[in-house]
């Protein structure tokens, strides 16, 4: 490649946060019209060096480097001034406000001096959509909040773009991206590379990698372990770097004997979802698949108790359990791990400790007072479990990367040894080690005799993982595939299929 | 990091030799802060009139002065890490004097009158309890109409009378002392030794915690969130009912309008200046504690430096506020 000087360049880049390091000696640089994806596993630095791109935190060594001179970015306002953006995974947009103003919030033109030009609004507004193919699809007045997960990313690109922007990170900008919308963000993406925007993009997902990127930059522990031409490394060589050892990237849990029915669904309604008659056997991991939207979650927040249940009954081992709240649910055996691990189930601001012990009073408490050694013991036992990489009990759960915090999540059902328990999305957002650990505990657990019921959007995962798996679409089950016939497509088809049908009613 | 040094950290975890972590570094920073600027305050008053406020009947009346102010405070500051307010207290410390004081002078007993007021506290505390939780009112909301509304009781009952307490047995908690020290410092500190323990070492004041930083994740993880609220409330509301006997026992009588002066803000202001996030979750009772010491200590200097009372009002105002900027600023600047 031809020596110019780099858009922008990272030089020996470090951070720390108190005795951790999350970022040592990191070189490398991007260059106008390239794409360069950054890897690792979480908590590897990817999201500390894009903080340090937008002017979110300083780095504690080392230079940001923009057309060859270094400077210093202590916030995002500065980052956006010198041309930087960084499109996070939950877009930054005002959901109340119209596609337009959300676009040139900040640069709203003026009739008379008070009242906004409309007018003027819609023809930039346009403009701009028709640069990239969107005006098809996109209207000028469209509350933000009611558009689809990738027309937000969209319009937060054609923001940074509107503004500017030389180099534009994008964080995982697919995860929950469908398939044709993925292809359309893809398209701009190689439209801004063809324009001479630097790019960085994160993501887990290797074939996207692959389709897109010139460069991959591997970071593991902090360090930049590889920075090559795309073409120079195969997959499993990336996979390789990133973990610091060969793993599967290929899972397929062995068949484990099946005992009794240990959860029962009949006739279960809510308000999203409707009829739900489902049979979980004890040591069966049962697989829920399906596209966004069709239940799936709903489904699991109706048998735990959260949603208030409209007709029907949950059953477990065989006898009916009387569901007011997330407490019945537990009291019976059943455990849940949300969708959302921030919002749903973890106390961020509280330590790995208490994260794991909270569903366990009993073991950690006498007459109502705690006990430090309980706690302790009963935390460490599940960490050591679970391999939680934590420096310590103490730890405030929000500091640990994504795979930790979801093990922490796994070890507080754990501790309480559940008869059912319902994954919802356990390896979202997580990186390709944490991946195959959290596999192999599902193996384990159902192989203890658990009842594992698993929602997963990655087919791959949820075929591997799943002895037969249910297909939801619009707040039904449509569908069972039993293991030996699942296929990708068939899940696809079933889940897709009614969806069809129901727009054709 | 590596297997082993991880291995090792985990056992000193264990062992109970953990280093602090990033949270308790900040709340013991905070306390500290605390410390730093009650020190201040007691050098500025100190020096501006050395010849009182170091004797020791003033440091008696600064503890005198905010016993009352010091319970209220510390339930505030549980009512607040539950994720609630409570602005009806100084109401139902009123509703609580003039309760102790019709039944003292009926009955002739002071342990009848003090449970009375407690009572009404617990009652009050209740209706609160239910209006925010089963009722879905912002606490904001609901605790503004009901420091109206007991308000009213506290005059219906007293028929807008103040009511002069004579009983000797009750008064003695005002005045009384117990190895030299008044009573009502005493009942404080027992108070707030409770609160700590509650918040510190119990299951329910984890919970609490748990409650308050995110309801969702509490609710997910089993707890009874709305049992623990109304719990929290009507602890809120007792301790109100004995603030008001406290105040009863002082003045030696039963005043509707006891309490309208601003008791409600100076503990919001004491559990806030004490490191309480509005957002829930997030505080504690030796925080709260030193909010109040700080609030004492200023409202004492300010009147032996002989401020106007309405620019202490001012005074008082300007730092509720002061207080909640620097909680934001750190809020930001730390997360």
């Amino acid at each position: 490649m031809q020596e110019v000087t780099p858009l922008l360049e990272f030089r020996r880049v470090g951070k720390r946060f108190g005795v951790v390091h999350a970022l040592s000696e990191v070189t490398f640089p991007v260059r106008a019209g390239e794409i360069l994806a950054l890897v690792g596993e979480n908590g590897a630095g990817k999201s500390t060096l894009t903080r340090i791109m937008e002017g979110e935190y300083q780095p504690d060594t080392g230079d940001v480097v923009i057309d060859g001179a270094p400077v210093r970015l202590r916030a995002p306002v500065e980052a956006h001034a010198a041309g930087i953006r960084v499109i996070h995974q939950e877009p930054d947009i005002f959901p109340d406000l119209s596609v337009a103003e959300n676009l040139f919030v900040g640069d709203l033109r003026r009739v008379a001096g008070i009242f906004l030009d409309r007018r003027d609004l819609a023809a930039r507004t346009c403009a701009l959509l028709a640069r990239f193919g969107l005006e098809r699809s996109l209207s000028p007045w469209t509350l933000a909040g009611a558009l689809s997960a990738a027309h937000r990313q969209l319009l937060e690109i054609m923001r940074a773009l509107r503004a500017g922007v030389r180099i534009l990170a994008l964080d995982e900008p697919t995860s929950s991206l469908t398939d044709d919308e993925t292809k359309l963000l893809f398209s701009v993406i190689l439209r801004l590379r063809s324009e001479g925007v630097a790019l960085v993009y994160i993501s887990h997902r290797m074939p996207e990698i692959r389709a897109l990127a010139d460069r991959v930059a591997i970071l593991r522990d902090g360090r930049l372990v590889a920075c090559r031409a795309i073409a120079e490394l195969p997959e499993a060589d990336i996979v390789h770097l990133m973990v610091g050892r060969p793993v599967s990237t290929l899972f397929d849990r062995p068949p484990t004997p099946l005992g009794e029915v240990a959860l029962e669904t009949r006739g279960l309604t809510t308000t999203r979802v409707r009829d739900i008659s489902i049979l979980v056997r004890a040591g069966e991991v049962v697989g829920l698949g399906g596209l966004m939207g069709a239940g799936r979650s709903e489904l699991a927040l109706a048998i735990f108790g959260q949603d208030r249940l409209m007709a029907g009954s949950v059953m477990v081992d065989g006898a009916e359990i009387r569901l007011r709240s997330p407490a019945d649910a537990i009291a019976a055996g059943i455990g849940l791990a949300p969708e959302e691990r921030k919002s749903q189930a973890l106390l961020l601001m509280r330590s790995v400790a208490e994260n794991v012990t909270l569903c366990v009073p009993d073991r950690v408490s006498r007459f109502g007072f705690l006990s430090r050694a309980a706690e302790l013991l009963v935390a460490n036992e599940q960490v050591e479990r679970m391999r939680v990489k934590t420096p310590s009990l103490d730890q405030l759960v929000s500091n640990l990367s994504g795979g930790n915090q979801q093990k922490v999540v796994l070890g507080r059902w754990l501790a309480r040894a559940p008869r059912v328990l319902i994954l919802d999305e356990p390896t979202r957002g997580i990186d390709v080690g944490a991946k195959a650990e959290i596999y192999r505990l599902i193996a384990e657990l159902a192989a203890n005799g658990i009842a594992l019921l698993v929602i997963s959007s990655e087919l791959p995962e949820l075929i591997g993982l799943s002895d037969r798996i249910l297909v939801m679409a619009a707040g039904r089950i449509v569908g069972e595939v039993p293991r030996a016939e699942a296929t990708e497509q068939r899940v696809l088809n079933l889940a897709m299929r009614e969806n069809l049908s129901q727009e054709a009613a | 990091m590596d297997e082993t040094s991880a291995a090792q950290s985990r056992t000193q975890a264990v062992i109970g030799r953990v280093r602090w972590d990033r949270a308790h570094q900040l709340i013991a920073t905070h306390n500290f802060s605390l410390l730093i600027a009650l020190a201040i305050l007691i050098a500025i008053f100190g020096a501006l009139r050395p010849d009182v406020f170091f004797l020791a009947r003033n440091i008696q009346n600064i503890g005198q002065a905010i016993a009352i102010l010091g319970v209220l405070a510390t339930a505030q500051t549980i009512v607040i890490i539950s994720g609630g307010l409570d602005i009806s207290v100084g109401s139902v410390v009123g509703m609580s004097t003039v309760c102790i004081a019709t039944v003292v002078v009926w009955t002739g007993s002071t342990t009848l009158s003090i449970a009375a007021g407690i009572a009404v506290g617990i009652v009050a505390g209740l209706v609160n309890g239910l209006i925010v939780t089963v009722g879905g009112v912002n606490a904001v909301i609901a605790t503004l109409g009901t420091m109206a509304a007991f308000r009213g009781v506290a005059f219906i009952i007293s028929d807008g009378q103040s009511i002069p307490i004579f009983d000797r047995d009750f008064r003695v908690i005002g005045d009384g002392r117990f190895l030299g020290v008044q009573i009502t410092i005493w009942i404080l500190l027992a108070v707030v030794a409770a609160f700590f323990i509650l918040m510190r070492y119990t299951l329910a004041g984890r919970n609490i915690y748990a409650i308050g930083g995110n309801p969702v994740v509490a609710r997910l993880a089993g707890l009874n969130n709305r049992a623990y609220q109304i719990g929290v409330y009507i602890l809120s509301g007792a301790t109100a009912g004995l603030a008001g006997m406290l105040l009863a026992a002082r003045t030696g009588s039963g005043q509707p309008v006891s309490g309208s002066d601003g008791l409600e803000l100076q503990a919001i202001t004491a559990a806030v200046l004490g490191g309480c996030a509005l957002t829930g979750g997030k505080g504690t009772i030796v925080g709260g504690l030193l909010g109040v010491l700080i609030l004492g200590v200023l409202n004492n200097g300010m009147i032996l430096t002989s401020v106007p009372t309405f620019y202490q009002m001012v005074a008082r105002g300007v730092l509720l506020i002061a207080a909640v900027l620097i909680a934001e600023q750190q809020r930001q600047r730390y997360g």
